[in-house]
């Protein structure tokens, strides 16, 4: 493990970051930090970028230009699955389960995290108690405990979310990076995934999440950061942010007819 | 009876060939069609070290799976660039290559193969007939063996992850691209130590005996028996092999059978007859349960 990141540094810390396809700047130039014990919400229209930056983040995608700087250590042009050792640990918007594998085995292939790079993954067996022992805590964390022998792809959507959690989890992660977990939840779906965020963060992992459900991140997140056709367009706290002209008229348009979201 | 020796050392042959493919295939989700070639390249290595350079069995056995999986290994770098159907059509390509080398290169005696390969010898004694077929079956015991630990393993679990979602697994930490080499590796190599045994049996390898036909025989035996489990492609190898060989009028008929075999299966039953939930796995487990 590296040394506890200085005080100054920021966990994460980007740098006039862009990714452009052909013509279409999804990124473009944008710079941001993330502090240690944080929650901070990125949340902007349809198209403005903020899966595209989960994915530079966390190495699905190469920076066109600019720097990602994780605990002061450049990641950028890293593989995802080194970036995900270092302790990012995401999840997807569109859920990626390992469909045939039970729930359990979905944690516990993100145990091995440590073991992959090296050939004694070819010696030890994963299922062992102590293994076992952990994913099954880390399911009753997320409130997943009764499905764990279930077959991943038999969850309904909303538990799958859940098991995307979990197996980030299973990283013993520094920085999670949530994309739009709480899309198509209930309300009070909605609420228990929130209480678990913040109990997380109190356990010391650091969050930044994707967020469309606007009153989800302004209840959860302490810092947002607001994208727009890939650029910054604001940032500051809830408050700081719902009150921003600018912000409002990316989200209504010119009419200025505010509407308070569902 | 020595004939039906001869089936049953071909069934084992072919079982460990349905495995290796197995753990490419069913284990890491890299659909080949071009397992003859690792087959082949064993086969070959194994024959060229005895005949050519004089070397006895044993030693060249083991390097036949050595070399295999290592050429494997390289012949896997497709799959790093391309994925599902267009994977299939590269280790479609890549099978007919390897049979075109060995075809028309003449250090490896061309159209006229390998002759005059020695069966292997324990102590001075010539391994035929059962005592061959005991080598073949303890080489089948422990090819089962290596795919059950394997899927116990981490390693084992990285690749069913890599299956499943290439970018799940990356997300998890898993080098999506170093674990599609090793499952490349390891197949070819298992295939390969088959390729030798096949050899050193026959005593003479000719090019088209690896040749794009016998991967998809393979595949069938794979598919037919249920992929992904240990049980399926080795009552496939044995169904598929041993019957066509036994009932000479079948034998015909052979690769109308291998494709007719997976263009049913994929119709009726893609999970293969002894695959989790098929048909017929269910009656028996029900059976045993009872």
């Amino acid at each position: 493990m590296p040394e506890k990141t200085n005080r100054n540094t920021p966990l994460l810390d980007i740098r006039n970051l862009s990714r452009h396809f052909g013509g279409l700047k999804a990124v473009d130039g944008v710079s941001f930090q993330v502090n240690e014990g944080e929650i901070v919400g990125l949340i902007g229209p349809n198209g403005a970028g903020k899966t595209t930056l989960f994915n530079l983040i966390s190495g699905f995608l190469k920076p066109t230009a600019g720097e990602i700087y994780f605990r002061g250590l450049p990641i950028h042009g890293k593989r995802p699955n080194a970036i995900a050792r270092l302790g990012v640990g995401r999840t997807f918007q569109i859920v990626k389960p390992f469909g045939e594998l039970s729930v359990r085995d979905n944690v516990l292939a993100g145990m091995g995290h440590n073991i992959y790079p090296s050939l004694q993954a070819f010696l030890h067996v994963y299922h062992t108690p102590t293994a076992i022992a952990r994913a099954n805590d880390i399911l009753e964390n997320v409130g997943l405990a009764a499905y764990a022998d279930a077959r991943a792809d038999t969850l309904p959507i909303g538990l799958q979310r859940r098991l995307e959690i979990a197996r980030a989890l299973a990283l013993s992660p520094i920085l999670l990076l949530l994309d739009e977990s709480a899309a198509g939840l209930t309300h009070q779906e909605a609420e228990d995934l929130a209480a678990l965020i913040r109990d997380l963060r109190d356990r010391g992992i650091t969050i930044l999440l994707v967020e469309h459900n606007m009153r989800f991140a302004m209840n959860l997140c302490e810092r947002i950061v607001v994208l727009n056709q890939g650029r910054i367009l604001a940032e500051g706290t809830p408050e700081e942010i719902q009150t921003n002209p600018a912000v409002i008229e990316a989200y209504l348009g010119h009419s200025g007819v505010v509407r308070r979201e569902a | 009876m020595g004939y039906l020796i001869s089936i049953a050392t071909f069934a084992c042959i072919w079982a460990v060939l349905a495995l290796s493919l197995n753990i490419l295939t069913g284990y890491a989700g890299q659909v080949s069609l071009g397992h003859a070639a690792f087959f082949g390249i064993g086969a070959y290595a194994s024959a060229m070290l005895t005949v050519k350079a004089g070397w006895s069995f044993w030693p060249a056995f083991v390097a036949a799976i050595l070399i295999t999986g290592v050429v494997g290994g390289f012949l896997g770098l497709p799959s790093l660039r391309v994925r599902h159907d267009f994977l299939v059509l590269a280790t479609m390509g890549i099978n007919f290559v390897v049979i075109a080398i060995f075809k028309y290169v003449s250090f490896f005696g061309g159209a006229l193969g390998i002759i005059g390969i020695k069966k292997p010898a324990l102590f001075g004694w010539t391994l035929r007939g059962p005592w061959f077929l005991a080598l073949a079956a303890l080489y089948l015991v422990l090819t089962l063996w290596i795919s059950a630990y394997l899927s116990r393993t981490w390693a084992g679990l990285a690749l069913t992850a890599l299956r499943e979602d290439e970018d799940a697994a990356e997300a998890v930490g898993v080098s999506v691209p170093r674990f599609k080499i090793y499952a490349f590796a390891i197949s070819a190599a298992l295939a390969g130590g088959a390729g030798s045994l096949y050899a050193h049996f026959l005593g003479s390898v000719f090019p088209d005996h690896f040749a794009f036909v016998e991967s998809i025989g393979i595949m069938s035996m794979v598919v037919f028996g249920g992929i992904g489990t240990l049980r399926g492609p080795v009552v496939g190898a044995f169904i598929l092999k041993a019957l066509p060989e036994y009932l000479r009028f079948v034998g015909d008929y052979r690769y109308a059978i291998y494709g007719g075999v997976l263009v049913l299966m994929m119709l009726f039953q893609p999970q293969g007859i002894l695959g989790d939930n098929s048909w017929l796995w269910n009656k028996i487990r029900r059976r045993i349960n009872d």
